[in-house]
């Protein structure tokens, strides 16, 4: 089901409702965010998306466009690739990656999700979608971070370089002077970001969505 | 608090010496002690004795009473500090009974230590708690408040401060006064304001206890800033109801007219007490872009403005303590961004020094007020008090948190919210509002405090004692002491980013959206207005890795040049990531032609040395001689590269030969060759001239282009004639290339300009 007409019938929210994990009215609710982007169009281009003013001071704009565009996010065994627009289905896959726990969840669950939610992450970080995050790569998302102040310079490259190192040494631990770190596979990502929850931390609550004050 | 933990590491170092230090102990506190109670009035003899006969120069006098006060003020301050001393050279016992109860207890002592000598101990006076006992521990816990913490869960600290503080109140009061009215309790003078004014005195968390208990049981960060959070702020409810019923009871009756006013003057004294500090806070950040040339005085600024916040909300009957705390809050960046590192450090020490202090002295003078003051002891009241100030707490937290649950992404179990519950202590400020009482409005004002002292007392010493059992027991998540590494930085940038992000694609202006204007706000105006200089501009990034680049240079200067990278048992280094060549900026060309040029200038050299090995020098031990050299100064230069890693060697630093020499000497392992005496007698070469020389140098090839061709002349400097702890290379005379190759090879940044003398590294290499 690529293509809405104007209003998706109940059969097909449902649907949508069961395999992202949101609510009924939460998909009601997107499906008019998602028209009013794509200007009632059925499919959503990156254009309309760059089109938004409040993303403009966000500084890896581009990586959030690219995001929603990647075929990895579709599905989980999906092709490495990206598409040049999407449809309702897709932005609600994409967009069901950010919603937050329920209250009863089981453990494995709970790991699901949050694995889920990791492989996002990791995703926006690997660019040529190799599989790892070089150097080059890390490099590029500080220094995307940074792309809004002036004074860069050498900076940018000297701490992509440390983090790299830390991330070395969490996840290989004793390394030869000949041996050479590729880069932070899926697993050394997941190893470092234990401990920290972002099971919880990466969420939007979806509860309630103020159309009115919506941009254009 | 950490000094506190920093005590008892070093505690742990001495077990059992101590019998004759704990007598010595004993000796310090008896002697301060009974000078407190002796009231001295030997001075009296001195002044009789004027004008009308000459008597004898006193050539030593006594006359306490001229310093009687700072006198005393100091040995109280020395008995808190000696108590705190004492305890923790008894490892096991405060690992059992958290601190505050064991200060209670010698104050008890005190108290009736004093009361036996036959003098009357002093109370607790509200003014001194108020104005000089509690606003160090408030500045200590708002200047390091967790701000993500806190801002994260502002909403449910506010229910829990505002709703269950006045639900606390109100049960309390209602309730003790249906017990009041039972007949035949004899409490039937207390009316119904009077209970109610009780109830509000008893309701409140108290911040300090809270502070003395949960910081040693190192609870999780969410529990923490919820207890804490709600002990801050329901100072202003508090106030407002103390005063609403303190003027009223004596009327006899509040009409809703009151009540009305009673609730816009919380608004007024909350938000009034908010933005008095967030005023002097911005004073305070102002003030400190300024500082760049006084650096000495700069903590004084940080600590006089907080506390000028804290008596101008007093001024106005304000929330002094969310004024202090406002102040800390929005203070902190700026002043952090525009002091000196040593300042910083300052102003750390003496807020742990001080709140440490304090909160000692109030634990004392709890006790010893709970001596002196004049009890009037009332089973039932007392009993119900108690009763009921534990099922408020449980049926409050439970209620509310039911409400709250629906609102939050995390939401609270069962545990977390028998942890709320229990951590709700009181303390000092209850004891200090009811001893402000007015005794001619409140007849049963002795009553009410000795029923003040129990619930302190109950609290502090039942729940404060048997709260870290109960963590254990069941296994609440503990804090995570983990370090802030630099990868964390980044990820949680780019998510905040992300999620942003995300917010204005969906459209909806959420907790990200305003939180990220904010931030944009702040470093478009207001940073620019508060931060001295360069710094307004630097993004947190950068920011952040500064610190850490500080942090370990520091680490490394103290632990006496032995690099201690996070985690010392890796081997992993800067080869690792970036395997590929040492000179990046190099083209493969250049990079030949410069290979070619040092190697035929090496082979002239060698040639030129052969030719000399045979009458002065033997060529196999100077060969091994170097390539040992060589090796270990690879070796050096690996290590150098891990400690450098965070250490990126800004391009413009002159260097000082202090500086170098200072470095040279301090790395053991870098440079310490020891030659054999006998394997290396003198190199002695000079290629030109056939005189023995002492000196062995390394030139820069390229650095003297004007020179006549002498290629790379090496001479070696005896290790007697050396000017630095450097055995085998020592810069010959200063001049600022050799300095600069010296630098180059002790430390491996590569710095534009420095491009010459990489490429001697990569010779070397």
């Amino acid at each position: 089901m690529g293509a809405f007409h104007s209003r998706p019938d109940e059969n097909d929210i449902r649907h949508l409702a069961e395999k992202t994990g949101f609510s009924v009215e939460q998909v009601e609710i997107l499906h008019r965010r998602f028209k009013q982007l794509s200007r009632d169009e059925d499919t959503l281009q990156r254009e309309h998306l760059y089109g938004i003013p409040d993303l403009e001071c966000n500084p890896i704009r581009t990586q959030i466009v690219a995001a929603f565009f990647d075929k990895r996010n579709f599905d989980k065994d999906s092709p490495q690739g990206t598409v040049q627009e999407i449809g309702f289905e897709q932005f609600l896959t994409v967009m069901s990656h950010f919603r937050p726990l329920k209250l009863r969840m089981t453990e494995e669950q709970r790991e699901q999700l949050r694995l889920e939610k990791l492989q996002f992450l990791f995703n926006m970080y690997d660019l040529d979608n190799d599989g790892k995050i070089s150097l080059e790569e890390y490099r590029h998302v500080v220094y995307e971070l940074l792309s809004q102040n002036p004074q860069i310079g050498n900076e940018s490259a000297a701490i992509a370089d440390a983090a790299m190192l830390e991330a070395a040494t969490i996840c290989m631990g004793q390394m030869e002077p000949d041996q050479v770190y590729e880069g932070i596979t899926f697993q050394d990502f997941l190893k470092m970001w234990t401990g920290i929850d972002i099971e919880t931390k990466m969420h939007v609550r979806f509860l309630k969505m103020d159309n009115t004050t919506l941009c254009k | 608090m950490p000094v506190r933990d920093f005590l008892r590491t070093s505690s742990k170092l001495s077990p059992f010496q101590p019998r004759y230090e704990h007598l010595l102990l004993l000796v310090c506190v008896l002697g301060t002690v009974l000078p407190l109670g002796v009231d001295c009035n030997t001075s009296a003899d001195n002044h009789q004795n004027n004008g009308t006969q000459k008597k004898s120069f006193p050539v030593l006098s006594f006359d306490y009473l001229h310093v009687r006060l700072p006198f005393e003020i100091a040995l109280w301050i020395l008995l808190a500090s000696l108590m705190k001393l004492g305890f923790h050279l008894i490892p096991r016992l405060s690992n059992i009974v958290p601190e505050s109860c064991l200060l209670i207890v010698v104050g008890l002592l005190v108290g009736g230590l004093i009361k036996v000598v036959g003098e009357a101990p002093p109370v607790l006076d509200s003014k001194v708690f108020f104005l000089c006992l509690l606003p160090p521990i408030i500045l200590d816990a708002g200047y390091f408040l967790p701000i993500r913490a806190f801002s994260e869960n502002t909403g449910t600290i506010l229910m829990f401060a505002v709703i269950g503080t006045l639900w606390n109140s109100f049960f309390m009061g209602g309730m003790l006064y249906a017990v009041c009215q039972i007949p035949g309790t004899g409490l039937e003078n207390v009316g119904l304001l009077p209970s109610l004014l009780f109830g509000s005195i008893i309701s409140a968390v108290d911040p300090v206890a809270v502070l003395a208990v949960f910081e040693e049981i190192h609870i999780n960060e969410l529990l923490h800033i919820l207890v804490f959070g709600e002990s801050l702020l329901n100072d202003a409810v508090t106030v407002v109801l103390y005063h609403l019923f303190e003027e009223y009871a004596g009327v006899g009756s509040v009409t809703f007219m009151d009540v009305l006013l009673g609730v816009i003057c919380f608004l007024v004294v909350s938000l009034g007490g908010v933005f008095m500090g967030i005023l002097y806070g911005l004073i305070a950040a102002f003030t400190s872009r300024f500082t760049s040339h006084t650096r000495v005085i700069e903590p004084l600024f940080v600590f006089l403005y907080s506390y000028m916040a804290y008596l101008s909300a007093e001024v106005f009957h304000l929330s002094g303590i969310m004024a202090l705390i406002a102040c800390g809050v929005v203070m902190r960046p700026y002043v952090e961004a525009n002091i000196s590192h040593k300042s910083h450090t300052t102003i750390k020490y003496f807020m742990k020094m001080w709140s440490s202090v304090s909160e000692t002295l109030i634990f004392i003078f709890l006790g010893v007020s709970t001596v002196a003051g004049p009890h009037q002891w009332n089973w039932i009241f007392v009993g119900c008090t108690l009763l009921f100030c534990l099922v408020s707490r449980v049926l409050g937290v439970i209620g509310l948190t039911s409400i709250i649950n629906k609102f939050r992404i995390v939401k609270l179990t069962t545990k977390d919210q028998f942890i709320i519950a229990y951590g709700g202590l009181r303390g000092a400020i209850a004891f200090s509002l009811g001893f402000l009482l007015d005794k001619g409005h409140f007849p049963m004002r002795d009553m009410f405090l000795t029923a003040i002292i129990t619930v302190i007392f109950f609290t502090v010493f039942v729940q404060g004692m048997t709260i870290r059992p109960l963590v254990e027991l069941l296994a609440v998540k503990k804090k995570q002491e983990t370090k802030r590494s630099i990868n964390e930085e980044i990820h949680t940038q780019f998510l905040d980013h992300l999620l942003t992000g995300i917010e204005d694609v969906c459209g909806h202006y959420g907790h990200h959206h305003w939180k990220d204007k904010l931030s944009r706000f702040n470093k478009k105006y207001i940073k620019k207005c508060l931060i001295a200089g360069e710094r307004s501009k630097e993004p947190q990034l950068i920011a952040f890795y500064h610190k850490m680049e500080m942090k370990q240079a520091i680490e490394l200067v103290e632990s006496g040049g032995i690099p201690k990278i996070p985690s010392a048992v890796s081997t992993v280094s800067m080869q690792n990531i970036k395997p590929k060549r040492a000179l990046p900026q190099l083209s493969k060309g250049k990079e030949e032609e410069i290979r070619n040029i040092l190697r035929s200038n090496l082979q002239r050299t060698r040639q030129r040395l052969r030719s000399y090995n045979r009458h002065t020098l033997m060529a196999d031990p100077y060969e091994d001689a170097w390539n040992q050299m060589l090796i270990r100064r690879q070796k050096a230069r690996q290590l150098e590269k891990r400690m450098t890693n965070y250490l990126t060697v800004p391009a413009n630093h002159p260097d000082s030969p202090t500086m170098m020499r200072s470095r040279l000497s301090s790395d053991p392992q870098g440079y310490s060759l020891k030659l054999n005496s006998g394997n290396v007698p003198a190199i002695v070469v000079d290629p030109a001239t056939p005189q023995s020389p002492e000196s062995m140098k390394l030139l820069d090839e390229s650095s003297k282009p004007g020179e006549e061709d002498q290629g790379i002349v090496m001479r070696a400097k005896l290790p007697e004639s050396s000017r630095t702890d450097d055995n085998v290379f020592t810069p010959g005379e200063d001049s600022p290339k050799e300095q600069r190759l010296i630098r180059c090879l002790s430390d491996p940044g590569p710095p534009p300009e420095e491009e010459k003398d990489d490429e001697y590294q990569a010779f070397l290499n």
